[in-house]
């Protein structure tokens, strides 16, 4: 119970961080930061990574590793097109 | 590697995740934040790799290679008249990826002989249920927007009853979880209902809504990996799920009040049937004034400051480039031309400023509504492209229209309106706009490219 506790107080401290910094995203960039945010909530990579790595049974290392591919793609593709549109907002 | 160790590397790539949003609240340190992210995104993954639970690495290098290729390509090769389409993907694939994970951790603990504790199988429930409702929910907005599934709200009788009986269900399957954590067939059951659910929860909401939507879920699928965190007591994911959820949720609040409609309205209700109000042909009828590009080119000349409102119409006829020619040419005359941004204008939260900034028009040129109503009597031509209920002055004067007290961009305030639209079709509120018919209005009927284009030679010629 003690972890979980632990783990409930940085989850609702981080969901004041994230208010705090958000609400100050001009809208210009409100595109990028939903695809950025979509590149970074990719980090459910680092679970897929251990249940294809870990093979306990077929079915959990078939399951980790389309979750792999599904993050990935998240994570690479996010970032990516985020860095291609921000790389078109210039000043005069 | 030590699990102190890895444990630092998470706090530092979860700072990255921090400092790279914070690089998000300014165009100019925009890029570097993302790559902030990118580094921490690095960081978590490589010392994961290291963790001694894992026995081989074919299957890692597998899906990343398949997933970065897949990622690569659809970054790369994306219009960008089509990002809503693909971040309402990326959504869902957040959504899937804490499914699957999910899953696996549950029956990894069915092989072992410990009882997995209460809270793991709550997370693993939450996941599931998460996770399914954003991947076809967003699999539904995806088709929508991509014109595959019918962009117009579907609605059926009973259908908010069938919503709550289904709700009902999910929840019954998501207790036998946690109950129940050595039955399979219990997840597969909670996953399935929940995947019904999230088709019948996107299906009622109509195309002009999904700004909403799609912010929505942007932050379910941050909620789904904050659940993930939970089931794997990995603190990098939780504070990530978590940045990512409150991000999608403000980004709803914003498209809400946009809209001046409370979320429970966007996602349940329907858009008030227009009784009573005027009729098109009592709003239109001898009244409206159309004029050739070449007319419109003319008061171009005479203008000193022009203002250009974007809506989801620009994006259909690809009119970006066009429209950023036209204002680069007007101001080589020594016209200031800038332009207004309704928040919903689009298919997402900075659709317009996406395309705009794509076709080089430079940032400070991109105002808010807020900012460009303050002083749009001092327009003299507005250049209002495929836009229609964010421009409704309905929204101000009538009282029981079904966009009433939406904020409005204020155009009719400017000398000269110009409007470009391809026929006098009301927009997704379904009723006329007075604004066409004004004295100061001039319709120019036509596909948006075409005729802003005509427009530039108009002017080159002159």
């Amino acid at each position: 119970m003690e972890t979980f506790i632990m783990a409930f107080t940085i989850f609702v401290l981080a969901i004041f961080v994230g208010f705090e910094i958000i609400t100050k995203i001009p809208p210009t960039l409100h595109t990028p930061l939903m695809s950025g945010s979509n590149a970074i909530s990719g980090i459910t990579l680092v679970g897929a990574v251990l249940s294809a790595g870990s093979q306990v049974t077929t079915l959990t290392t078939v399951l980790g590793l389309l979750a792999v591919i599904f993050a990935t793609i998240n994570v690479v593709g996010g970032f990516m097109v985020t860095n291609r549109m921000l790389s078109m907002f210039k000043k005069k | 590697m030590s699990g102190v160790l890895i444990n630092i590397g998470y706090l530092i790539a979860s700072v990255l995740f921090i400092l790279g949003l914070k690089g998000l609240t300014h165009p100019r340190t925009a890029v570097r934040g993302n790559l902030l992210g990118a580094t921490g995104m690095f960081i978590a993954v490589v010392l994961t790799l290291t963790n001694q639970r894992i026995v081989s690495f074919e299957m890692i290098l597998i899906g990343i290679v398949i997933g970065g290729a897949i990622g690569a390509v659809l970054a790369i090769k994306i219009q960008m008249t089509e990002m809503p389409e693909l971040v309402a993907l990326f959504n869902g694939f957040g959504g899937i990826a804490s499914v699957l994970v999910a899953g696996a951790a549950l029956f990894e603990s069915a092989q072992g002989t410990d009882v997995p504790i209460i809270q793991l199988t709550i997370a693993i429930a939450a996941s599931g249920l998460i996770g399914a409702v954003t991947f076809w929910g967003s699999l539904v907005a995806f088709g929508k927007l991509k014109g595959l599934v019918n962009e117009n709200a579907f609605l059926f009788s009973g259908q908010q009853i069938i919503n709550a009986v289904l709700g009902i269900v999910t929840l019954s399957f998501a207790v036998w979880v946690v109950i129940d954590p050595t039955s399979t067939v219990a997840y597969w059951c909670l996953v399935g209902t929940a995947s019904i659910l999230g088709v019948l929860l996107v299906m009622p909401i109509g195309g002009a809504d999904m700004p909403v939507v799609v912010a929505l879920l942007n932050s379910y699928s941050g909620l789904a990996a904050a659940a993930n965190g939970f089931v794997l007591s990995n603190n990098v994911l939780i504070i990530t799920g978590s940045l990512v959820g409150a991000s999608g949720l403000i980004l709803t609040q914003i498209m809400c009040k946009a809209m001046n409609r409370s979320l429970t309205n966007v996602l349940f209700g329907v858009l008030a049937p227009v009784g009573g109000g005027p009729s098109a042909d009592d709003v239109y009828a001898g009244k409206v004034k159309s004029a050739s590009p070449e007319e419109v080119a003319l008061l171009f000349d005479a203008a000193r400051r022009v203002a250009i409102v974007p809506g989801y119409g620009m994006a259909v006829s690809q009119a970006q480039h066009p429209v950023a020619s036209l204002a680069a040419l007007l101001e080589s005359r020594g016209v200031t031309v800038e332009y207004a941004i309704h928040p919903v204008a689009g298919r997402m939260p900075g659709h317009m400023n996406v395309l705009l900034a794509e076709a080089d028009v430079p940032y400070e040129a991109l105002k808010d509504m807020d900012e460009i109503n303050e002083t749009f009597d001092q327009v003299d031509v507005a250049l209002v492209i495929g836009a229609n209920d964010v421009v409704n002055p309905v929204a101000r004067t009538d009282p029981s229209s079904p966009i009433a007290g939406m904020p409005i961009i204020d155009v009719d305030k400017a000398k000269t309106v110009v409007v470009i639209k391809r026929s006098l079709s009301p927009g997704f509120a379904g009723i006329p706009n007075p604004l066409f018919a004004l004295d100061n209005s001039l319709m120019m009927f036509g596909d948006g490219k075409k005729m802003v284009l005509d427009m530039v030679s108009a002017l080159k010629d002159s």
